[in-house]
């Protein structure tokens, strides 16, 4: 346990000196105070305002880049790390195989979810110092869907860089996830599939099995559960499920996803050559 | 110490080490030789565990896949390149102690024999430090660390000559430590070394057990018959102190025992032009009437 935690001490003290934390905070950080320069808070839509709406809007940009960024961010240091020689050297250190996997998973998280948290922790804090009444049960509900899609993502990515023999593979793998989690979300792809008359069920089935749609489903149906703004296959579902099923279903089982990936790519690192 | 039973380890269809058998007991140190793509890394990785090979590989009896924490405690290891860590350097001591129980102020004196001053540098990413700098700090906790077998590939590599000097003498200090030093050169690690391992295709090609403490304290007489004598030879050679008669063609001297390798290095860079050559004891340094040769 102690060398798991001196492992993931060191991931986030090397994290937080690397470029890609620093463009990932300010990007987080950036959209907060973006959204509040634009005076979101004060603008009214379908019947949102304050920071609801900002937390709102917050949440889409979340879903949009947080994936992506995580993804990218780990495949290329654990992969280039392991390319570059790192491993051979580090794991020449008495530290078991489990301890560095999880150690750097976990300060892997620790640096992915504190500047994401943090940007929405300071705006509610901002809020409350403004006076403006705190949206709480949003606040607690998006926290635990950005832990999810975290955890989902990050275990994704550690599984690809255990799979991928480079940097550049890697890379490449993690890209193309993301975009079959996109081109199946609702709107998209999915609406191409109800229009050719797709069996519902399939369509249903691909929703709640995709963690991209899981999360974003979720946060719609806080905001405004209308099918216009939730796409046919996420209204079918809430309408079938009900919204607080639904909630508990994407707190998760994206991180489920995300945790058996990693155990998956654990096992894969461990039955194999290390470097 | 370390036993390698039927080792093979093949990268996709490259077969790279090839049906291993190899032994080292405890306090023997050796040289593993051989050019690029011989095997050597690809050994030491093994030993690591870091790699999955078919065969057994025991160090210390335990297999360093199954009990790499257990094997790795009592395993210094330099590396031949440096990694490029981000992270600061007193961060690397932190976790390089943390997770071997080592003492930091162990790895700041070794560090500090070397001429490395890791106060003046603990705040700045390894990564930033100059070649010489990162090798040093690795030999220190390679050598700060409480360990009973060292493996170091290349590690002189980067270090100036006081440095280098530095470092074997350190070397020398751990007598009672086994050892593993790869090396392209032969000369530079013989006086340290007690055994000579050659890897060729990964196969070990070579294997010589050099050492005897008695011929370390022992003087060679040497005789060298050229072909056709040769001015760089001839240079060479007196600054060995040798003489020669038969117009520059014979040479004749005395080497210590622990620079024997090295000069049969020199002799191998002249191969084509030697017709013979003797080493024989002279006289013991230590124990005068001690009896030995070398076939060369």
């Amino acid at each position: 346990m102690t060398n798991l935690l001196l492992t993931a001490r060191l991931d986030v003290a090397e994290s937080l000196r690397a470029r890609w934390f620093l463009l990932y905070s300010v990007v987080f950080g950036g959209l907060v105070a973006l959204l509040m320069i634009f005076g979101l808070t004060e603008s009214q839509v379908m019947g949102f305002t304050g920071l609801t709406r900002l937390l709102m809007t917050y949440i889409q940009l979340s879903m949009a880049i947080l994936p992506i960024f995580i993804l990218i961010s780990t495949v290329r240091s654990v992969a280039s790390d392991r390319e570059a020689g790192v491993f051979e050297y580090m794991l020449s250190l008495p530290v078991s195989v489990g301890s560095w996997y999880w150690g750097r998973f976990a300060g892997r998280f620790v640096t992915i979810f504190a500047p994401v948290f943090l940007a929405m922790a300071g705006a509610v804090a901002w809020g409350a110092l403004s006076g403006l009444p705190i949206p709480w049960k949003h606040f607690f509900i998006y926290s635990a869907l950005l832990l999810s899609l975290s955890i989902c993502f990050l275990g994704l990515g550690f599984l690809i860089s255990t799979l991928a023999r480079s940097a550049d593979v890697a890379q490449s793998a993690a890209f193309m996830l993301w975009l079959v989690l996109v081109l199946f979300l609702d709107l998209l792809l999915l609406g191409l599939m109800l229009q050719e008359r797709m069996s519902p069920d399939v369509i249903i089935g691909i929703s709640l099995i995709n963690p991209l749609q899981v999360f974003r489903t979720a946060a719609m149906a806080l905001f405004d559960p209308q099918l216009v703004l939730l796409g046919p296959a996420a209204f079918t579902i809430l309408d079938r499920v009900g919204a607080n099923a639904y909630l508990v279903w994407a707190c998760l089982y994206p991180a489920l996803i995300g945790l058996i990936a990693a155990a998956a790519g654990f096992w894969r690192f461990k039955s194999s050559d290390l470097l | 110490m370390i036993e390698l039973d039927g080792l093979s380890k093949t990268f996709r269809r490259t077969r790279v080490i090839d049906k291993l058998r190899l032994k080292i007991e405890p306090g023997e140190r050796v040289a593993l030789i051989g050019a690029n793509g011989a095997g050597k890394t690809t050994l030491i990785r093994c030993l690591l565990g870091e790699y999955v090979a078919e065969g057994k590989v025991r160090v210390f009896g335990l297999d360093p896949r199954a009990r790499r924490s257990d094997v790795l405690r009592r395993i210094g290891f330099v590396p031949q390149l440096p990694p490029p860590l981000k992270m600061t350097v007193s961060d690397l001591v932190g976790f390089a102690c943390g997770v071997s129980a080592a003492q930091t102020g162990h790895v700041r004196a070794v560090a500090g024999e070397l001429g490395l001053d890791l106060s003046e540098i603990s705040g700045r990413p390894f990564v930033k430090l100059s070649g010489g700098q990162k090798q040093k700090l690795l030999i220190a906790i390679a050598l700060g660390r409480d360990t009973s077998l060292l493996i170091l590939d290349e590690p002189a590599a980067n270090l100036d000559p006081v440095a280098r000097q530095k470092f074997f003498r350190l070397l020398g200090e751990r007598r009672h430590d086994t050892m593993i030093m790869s090396s392209h050169r032969v000369d530079e690690v013989a006086a340290l070394v007690s055994r000579v391992i050659e890897m060729d295709r990964g196969a070990i090609s070579f294997d010589q057990h050099l050492a005897d403490d008695r011929l370390n304290s022992a003087m060679m007489r040497v005789r060298v018959e050229m072909s056709l004598a040769e001015p760089a030879f001839a240079a060479a050679l007196a600054q060995w102190g040798f003489s020669n008669n038969a117009g520059g063609r014979v040479w004749s001297g005395e080497v210590a025992g622990p620079d024997r390798l090295r000069f049969l290095c020199l002799l191998s860079h002249y191969s084509g032009s030697i017709f013979s050559t003797s080493l024989d004891e002279a006289e013991s340094m230590e124990t005068p009437h001690a009896a030995a040769s070398l076939d060369v």
